[in-house]
């Protein structure tokens, strides 16, 4: 269960509260006008930004203090998920051994891992030989190796095109599956939000409201979305 | 947060002993002063000290300008290759300048024929002028680059704009570059006064007795040959204030770039023709010509002498390259994690201690060093790891400028990335910084060795007989007017400079193929 517990972020004049949680397994989709805070929302559950106010907690444990990398989450940022001078398998070896020693193990479970995510016999590639579809498979693969039971999703198939994203979503929706992960997603696409999403919450006006279901918050817009929505 | 705080700590502590080497040096000079009474030949090397600073910084700057403006409205070949070797003089060693320097002007030389031949009086290179000259041949290239920056920052549209109301060339300056030099000229002028503050080799060589000594000259004589430890310390005290007021003076200007001068490629305005286009011609030809033509003295002078090298060049090669490695991998680490340091957090004080070796200059420091380590054993012993020391701090404010931006880059990229996998600080160095940042500390190594290969500073303060690196071995060649044995080692010198440059930059590429 990953709760926060009256939340407020505060940056110069930008100000977000949230006060919910959300259960192991479930998946979340955060929708809002641009601006709204819902990046920012992700930066602080990542450890990047500390709350002025309340508190983030997993399974009852207050995660202030606790350094990003050790928080049970893994985080997918918009962009830079890979490092560019590493090789795919290199990039996969960085989640499993933050020192990159790989037993030869670990070596064949990066082999395994890729060739699920349809990468097969890539791992020598760079990123910068890859197509953009092919890097976003790759840093799910990291998350699936990663296994953390969060995973957050900073909008990193923003700039695919509609067949590439609907590809991601469903192999998302299988490293979510497979590792049990609760999953929060921002996204600016509604339908993003319909065909993954059990619950969305929608990020508006400076609050992050409680997630609800997708389908009946949009069969029934409130006011913000509405507007959103346009 | 409370990793964050823990991961600075190397860059602090780092900030701290640098902090520590220069203020302490400095206040072991003061201490060591017996009273503050400056001497009338003191005095006499203050006044010489600013006066060659002032005239170098002036002449620099003000014959960077139609120089600068040339190169940036006209288009010839070899342009590229011109704006290229404008970088060199900044790495050439002091004492192959002054050699090819003393081919031209001096006795015997090509201008004192040309002046003997048009019946007019012989002149000096020694002195006020030579120091001058010699301070001019190595900045206005450097002013040069600085200033054709500056003329490249001017937007193309604004040109555009300009050509198309009609303006004249006389309007276009007085609304375009005049703004701009007037902006740039100030930080450049400070630069490179600061630079020449510091003079030694030049004034070694060049400087003329009591008359024109600079400071730092008279810190190594009175070191060096009349064993007035109280009056080199009073010298000394005297040299870091005037640096460091300069530099506090400096911070408030916009300090212009130089080392990145880009070759514009862009640029595509028309060039005002008629008599300009002739007087730009002009402008190129003569800085060419004042550049290249001692360094061709020098190689066809010294090409002879490699037959019949002297002796003990050898011993004094393995020293100075020894130096130069060591104190070019010691200031690149020290530059790369303080870069470091400085782009995670926002702690101005890694950036102050970065800048601050400014402030010191060779002399001065080694004049501290010289006075910390008497107690405890004969100076000589220590000349070489001296040396490094003293090297690798002065060049850390260059590495650093140039590491720094990089570095910024690379945490803005991964430095959430590297945060959210929990990378351990090891691992971010072997395979995030260091290949990343290949290119940048393999080409800022390559300057730090070359700087360090031609320097001719401590060395001469603590070298025992035999104790010689390469430059101080040429520099004592050419007192005894060994001239031609001194050119072929002076192109032994330069070759290994831009051979240790070449390898450093070369490693650093190669091993950031991403």
């Amino acid at each position: 269960m990953l709760t926060l517990e009256r939340v407020v972020l505060q940056q110069d004049d930008f100000r977000l509260t949230a006060d919910w949680q959300v259960a192991a397994g479930e998946r979340v989709a955060l929708i809002g006008p641009s601006g709204a805070g819902k990046s920012t929302l992700l930066m602080a559950l990542a450890g990047f930004l500390a709350p002025a106010q309340g508190h983030v907690l997993w399974q009852g444990r207050d995660l202030a203090g606790v350094s990003a990398g050790d928080r049970p989450l893994t985080i997918l940022f918009q962009d830079q998920n890979l490092f560019p001078h590493l090789t795919l398998a290199q990039n996969l070896g960085l989640g499993l051994s933050p020192t990159l020693r790989l037993t030869p193990a670990q070596g064949a479970q990066i082999e395994t891992t890729l060739n699920q995510v349809g990468l097969k016999g890539l791992a020598a590639r760079k990123p910068g030989q890859l197509s953009g579809g092919q890097q976003g498979r790759a840093a799910l693969a990291r998350a699936l190796l990663r296994a953390r039971p969060v995973l957050l999703l900073d909008e990193p198939f923003a700039a695919l095109g509609p067949a590439l994203k609907a590809e991601m979503l469903d192999l998302l929706d299988e490293v979510a599956t497979v590792t049990g992960a609760a999953v929060l997603m921002v996204t600016h696409d509604p339908s993003d939000a319909k065909r993954f999403a059990g619950k969305t919450v929608l990020v508006a006006d400076g609050v992050a409201q409680a997630p609800v279901v997708t389908a009946e918050l949009f069969a029934n817009p409130p006011q913000a979305l509405k507007e959103y929505l346009g | 947060m409370a990793s964050r705080a823990v991961e600075i700590s190397p860059a602090f502590g780092l900030s701290l002993a640098i902090a520590a080497l220069i203020l302490g040096s400095a206040a072991m000079v003061a201490a060591r002063a017996e009273s503050f009474a400056l001497a009338a030949q003191d005095w006499q090397a203050l006044r010489f000290t600013v006066l060659q600073a002032s005239l170098s910084a002036a002449t620099s700057s003000l014959l960077a300008i139609p120089v600068a403006r040339a190169l940036f409205r006209r288009r010839f070949p070899w342009r590229g290759m011109l704006i290229r070797l404008l970088a060199a003089p900044f790495v050439l060693p002091v004492v192959v300048a002054v050699m090819g320097l003393l081919t031209v002007f001096g006795r015997g030389g090509p201008v004192n024929g040309a002046l003997a031949w048009l019946g007019l009086p012989e002149v000096s290179i020694f002195g006020l002028h030579g120091v001058v000259l010699a301070n001019v041949f190595f900045n206005m290239p450097l002013a040069t680059r600085m200033l054709l920056h500056g003329w490249q920052s001017i937007p193309v549209e604004r040109f555009r704009l300009a050509q198309s109301l009609g303006l004249p060339p006389s309007a276009q300056f007085r609304h375009l570059e005049a703004p701009m030099l007037r902006a740039q000229l100030p930080g450049i002028f400070a630069v490179i006064l600061l630079i020449c503050l510091a003079s030694f080799a030049i004034a070694l060589m060049l400087g003329g007795g009591p008359k024109a000594s600079t400071l730092e000259l008279a810190i190594y004589q009175s070191l060096r040959f009349e064993f007035d430890l109280g009056r080199a310390a009073l010298l000394a005290a005297v040299q870091f204030a005037l640096c460091a007021a300069i530099t506090l003076a400096a911070l408030g200007l916009t300090l212009p770039q130089g080392f990145g001068a880009g070759l514009g490629r862009r640029m595509a305005i028309a060039a005002p023709t008629g008599w300009r286009r002739g007087a730009d011609g002009l402008a190129i030809a003569a800085a060419a010509l004042f550049l290249f033509t001692p360094l061709l003295a020098v190689v066809s002078k010294g090409l002879p002498g490699l037959a019949a090298l002297p002796n003990g060049l050898w011993p004094a090669v393995l020293r100075s390259v020894l130096v130069a490695v060591v104190s070019a991998l010691l200031a690149t680490s020290a530059a790369l994690i303080l870069a470091v340091g400085a782009a995670r957090g926002k702690i101005r004080v890694i950036e102050l201690a970065a800048m601050l070796p400014l402030a010191a200059s060779s002399l001065v420091l080694g004049t501290g060093l010289f006075l910390m380590v008497r107690p405890f054993v004969t100076p000589e012993t220590l000349a070489l790891p001296i040396t490094v020391l003293v090297n690798a701090t002065l060049t850390l404010p260059y590495l650093f400028r140039l590491l720094l931006p990089e570095a910024r880059q690379l945490e803005a990229d991964y430095g959430r990335l590297t945060a959210s996998l929990g990378l351990p600080r090891r691992t971010i160095l072997r395979f995030v910084t260091l290949p990343r940042l290949a290119r940048p500390l393999g080409y800022g190594a390559g300057l730090a060795a070359a700087l360090s290969m031609g320097d001719l500073g401590v060395i001469a303060l603590f070298a025992g007989d035999g104790g010689a690196t390469l430059p101080l071995f040429v520099q004592h060649l050419i007192g005894a007017y060994r001239l031609q044995q001194a050119a072929a080692a002076s192109l032994i010198l330069v070759a290994i400079s831009f051979a240790l440059f070449w390898a450093f930059d070369r490693l650093g590429s190669h091993y950031a193929d991403a």
